[in-house]
């Protein structure tokens, strides 16, 4: 046990709570979307309450640890570090910010918010689980409601998005499970914390090999097949834009600005302390498919028609900077300079985790409130000079556009820079070609500013509707962390730095 | 208790590392931070309060002149009592990750001093001017909020000790330059012209990124100074001096190369020029403040700030590769863009090409004669051509926003004021000997280029350039002021708020020069951090007479065959133009610009629209294709498994099973199809889960 656990299992309760909200929304009818206010509100206050409990060292603080089924491995294993709560917090706050989006559902909202509460109970419990069985079986209870909130309340085409995206996701999960039969039979453990440890010594790669064989390499790739379906990574990324496209707007909020973070964080919870010399060996091809989903992704949002694909493929682009970072931190470290380097690496990619999250969320917010004033329009040609009729609303998407393609004094720079920091040193062809994504984003990001935004005003939309007070006190919060993270960083680095000096000093390449 | 102090770690505040030493150099962040937050107070301002906005802009931007005043006095005090290499440092850590410290910091030396004051004075003045000039414009709020933001970034610019905030204020700038050119949205050319100058800028500033990170991989700082420990300093330059590159270049030259990458992007250097006539989109004073004297000049200054790289590793009298790239290209760019600007028949867009070319004077200046020159024809230019545009505006504004300068002529009788003003900057941008400030100089370039050891030929490409800078503003005055009038409605005079920052500045436009003149080279000591004397003698250096008379002679040729051609021809607007009828095909390759856009428009544009579309149908059909095939095989293998799990699983195993189909069967009830399967298959996979795991529990 930790001497950080204190007497509430904060963790359970974190995780708890979204369910108990999501069954009382389900039996409340026309309210539902303010239990589920008030659900997220208080998980975002109890996420909060975990991030300043975090133990200074950067090592897991809040354990909750119980005997569960003690001969099959499996334990109910609950900590956070400054990555975990991180996570929670974000969850937390997308989570929040796609209720409040969501307030013209009409079909069934008590379902619809009960669902919604159900994945935010998965996220919580993904980004908290230390045992493999327990977070299995969350990160698979975020994806149940993911598919039915596209099935249900979905595009036209919902109906094969949610499917491709279901068994898509399946297909990746598989392969992780798969993975760690195999080593929960060599090893006998599920436990992260104690796999760590064996693979930081290398007894786990000896433990394996004298089970199964010399089959670690195709261990790591299993995992890692999981992780980049969900991440994701090019080429397993075409499930995306269709889920994203056809995904009700807050929906595709959740699945962008926290579900796509479950991949990340499990590379870095998971895959890399496990793996990390078998990452290190096939390296080149992973950075190379880093750099595809950083290059390819910017340059496909280029030829989309449709807002949400566009920022579909942009989200793919940006959580590509985060496999950049990830992969050339993966080279057995000689010497304190590129120590240094994978030191700020990993801080950039965990912060640009959560940059993403907040902006991509705040983006299809932004779409969410176009469909609604112009009757489900969002094809990227359909508008023009918008900013005239609403020039608030021009003027917050645009720090959230910005934000986006990186500009510095925004929360978007801040990660990238530390991460291509990082990166530079490990892998300079991947980054001087990775570079090459900042400049294709911000020409697909100022494009869709001048179609959406400039130029005279069509006849249609010259009463568009500027945002109202409500929609401005709702906004607000997000663009001020925005600029907070971009001009005080620390907020969340002064967290992360220890956790990522610990998780790096557990890491094995 | 625990809480307390974990919550203290996750925000610890700025921390002091190394402090200068004068009230001047503590306060000097507020120059930039003042109009910053004027500018956010305007943007929170409702929008009819002009007078307000107008205030709270003009009043910041006053403030930050009397501070940049106050330093400049600061560094002078200093230079005045001998104490020649004043550099005062405040540095602050903006985080720590690992071993790293991101540091921020400011400066003031005599760089940053001269510089603040010529972007608060010039600035200070185009404000004003905007109140009249913009005084009808329904936006007139947001147009000094931007206006406010663009100052204090640009003035963070200057001030910044550490490449990473420079970046940071320069990507600001160029926002700010962004939301100016587009500030007409409305109107598709001039949106269209903003999306070109963000983009255009950042193809410099992504290799501006790589050479930022480079160096601090390498040097673990981006402080430029930092009692030794800054990247400028001796130990980072000569570890980099040390430490090989590709193609024969160290990584000091590396690195260089990619700044100045970033420099030429927003200074207009070849290649990529292209954004900025195009800029002219935007407000004429926003033409005269970001792309004549300020931001365009950024670049320039970069360069000055990061010169001990660039020079790094030269030995005396001799240069480097970098230098040496610099010098080329300033060069190219200035006889190229003058060549341009012969055939423009847009009053802004010569202008605009006359800045590109002046700008390449600039990194010539740089490249050959040290940052001195470059500095000294940067600032004279500033107050010069700031002059022209603002002259310019006056002359749009007197003709009813008409900028065909074939439609106007005869105004220096309509528009006395402006004309002798617009004069002034014309004698001062064409280098007309001895009273403007121009002359001296480019004269200081000319001799730089002509005591270049590498090659000759820049010398002769500027003062072929000199040549062309005096026949086209020449033709353009010729076309503006004399003659008779060819437009539509009559002209009239400015306002006196317009007409006075004009004479100002061309007041300015006289004097400057003789800051920098052989006989008290001040300019150039002061920057170099030497005493400067007063001596006759400075003329009698070997060649400076003849040079000076060379380029004398170079501009009385171009003013005279100018005038020759257009002087008093009393054309019509639609006749050809004189040099057109005399070589049809020269005049339409310069006309259109050597066709430079149109080869970006079928080579980089094409490729990203093509490689856009080929990335979509990669995804469309090949990757997609393989997800079909992954849900095709995933449904076998669904079948394989329910057959699996009626027939093989062991019967123990039901109950768990039927408890999952249960759950999911609740949410399934509000769907019917195919779902249940993938239920069943996650159900499947638990219990497969539970059977391994059984199996390998064994003892």
């Amino acid at each position: 046990m930790n001497e950080f656990s204190t007497g509430i299992p904060l963790l359970s309760l974190l995780t708890g709570l979204p369910l108990i909200g999501a069954a009382i929304a389900l039996w409340s009818g026309k309210h539902a979307r303010a239990v589920a206010l008030i659900t997220t509100m208080s998980s975002l206050m109890l996420a909060l309450l975990v991030w300043t409990r975090l133990p200074v060292s950067g090592g897991m603080g809040l354990v909750e640890q119980l005997a569960w089924a003690p001969s099959l491995g499996i334990e109910y294993h609950l900590g956070v570090d400054g990555l975990g709560a991180l996570m929670l917090v974000l969850s937390a706050i997308v989570t929040l910010m796609s209720v409040d989006a969501a307030h013209r559902v009409h079909h069934q909202p008590n379902l619809y918010f009960a669902l919604v509460l159900v994945l935010e109970s998965g996220l919580f419990g993904s980004f908290t689980a230390l045992n493999f069985f327990h977070w299995f079986l969350f990160w698979e209870l975020s994806l149940i409601p993911a598919f039915f909130l596209i099935k249900l309340w979905g595009g036209p085409r919902r109906g094969p998005a949610a499917t491709q995206f279901f068994v898509y996701t399946m297909a990746g999960s598989v392969a992780l499970l798969v993975a760690f039969l195999a080593i929960f039979v060599s090893t006998g453990s599920m436990d992260f914390g104690h796999l760590t440890l064996l693979a930081s010594t290398g007894e786990l790669e000896q433990m394996v090999t004298a089970h199964l064989g010399p089959v670690s390499l195709w261990l790591a790739i299993g995992v890692l097949a999981g992780f980049a379906v969900k991440v994701p990574m090019f080429p397993f990324h075409t499930w995306l834009p269709a889920a994203y496209a056809e995904a009700p707007s807050p929906v595709t909020m959740l699945l962008t600005g926290a579900m796509s973070k479950m991949g990340v964080y499990g590379l870095l919870r998971i895959a890399i302390p496990l793996f990390g010399p078998q990452i290190a060996q096939i390296r080149t091809p992973l950075l190379v498919l880093a750099v595809a989903t950083i290059v390819m992704g910017a340059w496909a949002a280029v030829a989309q028609k449709d807002l949400k694909r566009v920022f579909a493929y942009s989200s793919v682009n940006h959580l590509g900077y985060c496999l950049l970072g990830i992969f050339a931190l993966a080279v057995p470290s000689a010497g304190a300079a590129a120590q240094a380097s994978q030191a700020a690496a990993l801080n950039g990619v965990i912060l640009q985790m959560f940059n993403h999250g907040i902006t991509a969320a705040a983006l299809f917010w932004f779409v969410a409130m176009i469909q609604m004033r112009s009757g489900g329009g969002r094809g990227i040609d359909d508008f023009g000079g918008l900013r005239k009729p609403a020039p608030v609303f021009a003027g917050l998407m645009g720090i959230a556009l910005f934000s986006s393609l990186g500009l510095p004094g925004l929360n978007g720079f801040v990660g990238e820079f530390l991460i291509f920091r990082g990166v530079f040193p490990l892998a300079w062809v991947a980054a001087t070609v990775s570079i090459l994504g900042l400049l294709v984003t911000a020409a697909v990001i100022l494009t869709v500013i001048q179609k959406v935004f400039s130029g005279p005003v069509p006849e249609r939309w010259a009463a568009f509707p500027d945002l109202h007070h409500g929609e401005r006190l709702a906004l607000a919060p997000v663009i001020g962390l925005m600029l907070l993270l971009g001009l005080v960083p620390q907020v969340i680095v002064d967290s992360v730095n220890p956790t990522v000096l610990n998780l790096l000093a557990h890491w094995r390449f | 208790m625990m809480m307390q102090e974990e919550a203290a770690v996750a925000f610890s505040p700025l921390t002091q590392c190394y402090g200068g030493s004068s009230f001047a150099a503590h306060m000097l962040w507020l120059i930039p931070a003042l109009p910053i937050i004027a500018a956010g107070a305007i943007a929170l301002l409702k929008q009819p309060r002009r007078k307000t906005s107008a205030t709270l802009a003009i009043g910041s931007l006053s403030f930050s002149l009397l501070l940049s005043l106050v330093a400049f006095g600061q560094v002078l005090m200093d230079w005045a009592y001998g104490d020649y290499g004043s550099r005062e440092t405040v540095n602050l850590t903006w985080f720590q990750v690992g071993a790293i410290h991101v540091d921020l910091g400011w400066v003031l030396d005599p760089l940053s001093a001269i510089m603040l004051v010529m972007v608060s004075f010039v600035g200070l003045l185009i404000f004003i001017y905007s109140t009249g000039y913009m005084a009808h414009d329904e936006n007139y709020t947001r147009f000094f909020c931007f206006l406010s933001l663009f100052a204090g970034a640009m003035l963070g610019v200057v001030i910044s000790n550490s490449l990473l905030l420079l970046f940071m204020c320069w990507e600001l700038v160029g926002l700010t330059s962004y939301l100016l050119i587009g500030f007409w949205y409305q109107k598709p050319s001039a949106a269209a012209a903003a999306k070109k100058a963000f983009l255009t800028t950042r193809v410099g500033d992504i290799f501006f990124l790589l050479g930022m990170v480079w160096l601090f991989a390498q040097t673990g700082t981006l402080l430029f100074y930092n009692n030794g420990g800054g990247s400028m300093e001796h130990v980072a330059l000569s570890a980099l001096l040390a430490q090989p590159a590709a193609l024969g270049l160290t990584a000091a030259g590396a690195i260089g190369l990619l700044i100045f990458a970033g420099a030429a992007g927003k200074s207009g250097q070849l290649p990529l020029h292209v954004w900025l006539p195009d800029a002219m989109e935007g407000p004429t004073p926003v033409s005269a403040l970001i792309h004549a004297a300020t931001m365009v000049a950024a670049g320039v200054y970069l360069i000055a700030r990061v010169y001990p790289l660039m020079q790094a590793g030269a030995l005396a009298g001799g240069t480097t590769t970098a230098l040496t790239v610099v010098t080329w290209v300033g060069a190219s760019t200035a006889v190229f863009a003058a060549l341009i600007a012969v055939a423009q028949n847009d009053i802004k867009r010569i202008l605009a090409y006359s800045t590109v070319s002046q700008l390449g004077y600039m990194m010539a200046g740089l490249g050959m004669g040290g940052v001195a020159v470059g500095m000294f024809h940067l600032i004279t230019h500033a107050f010069f051509k700031a002059l022209l545009f603002m002259g310019a505006g006056s002359v749009i504004h007197g003709c009813h926003e008409e900028q065909d300068i074939r439609r106007m002529g005869g105004l220096k009788a309509d528009m006395p004021l402006t004309f002798i003003t617009y004069s002034i900057g014309m004698l001062a941008l064409c280098g007309f000997p001895i009273f403007f400030s121009g002359f001296w100089s480019k004269d200081g370039i000319l001799e730089a280029a002509q005591h270049w050891s590498v090659a000759k030929a820049p010398f002769y490409m500027l003062v072929f350039g000199a040549l062309l800078t005096a026949f086209y503003m020449t033709r353009q005055v010729a076309y503006v002021f004399f003659d008779h009038w060819r437009g539509h409605k009559p002209a009239h005079e400015s306002p006196a708020v317009m007409t006075v920052p004009l004479a100002i500045l061309a007041f300015f436009a006289i004097t400057l020069g003789a800051l920098g003149t052989p006989v008290w080279p001040w300019f150039r000591a002061f920057l170099d951090g030497r005493a400067a004397g007063f001596d006759l003698h400075g003329f009698a250096e070997p060649g400076l007479l003849a040079l000076m008379t060379t380029s004398t002679l170079v501009v009385f040729l171009g003013l005279g065959v100018g005038w020759r051609l257009y002087g008093n021809k009393s054309t019509r607007p639609e006749a050809k133009d004189a040099l057109e009828n005399a070589v049809p095909w020269v005049w339409a390759v310069l006309r259109d610009r050597f066709y430079v856009d149109e080869l970006y428009g079928v080579t980089v544009i094409a490729f990203y629209a093509w490689w856009g579309r080929v990335a979509d149908w990669l995804d469309r059909h090949v990757w997609g294709g393989a997800v079909t095939g992954v849900a095709w095989s995933f449904g076998l293998w669904a079948r394989l498994s329910r057959f699996l799990d009626t027939n093989v699983v062991d019967g123990s195993f039901d109950k768990g099973c039927e408890e999952l189909s249960a759950g999911g069967g609740l949410l399934s009830r509000v769907q019917s199809g195919r779902v249940q399967a993938y239920l069943r298959i996650l159900a499947l996979a638990v219990v497969a889960l539970a059977a391994v795991l059984i199996w390998s529990a064994r003892p």
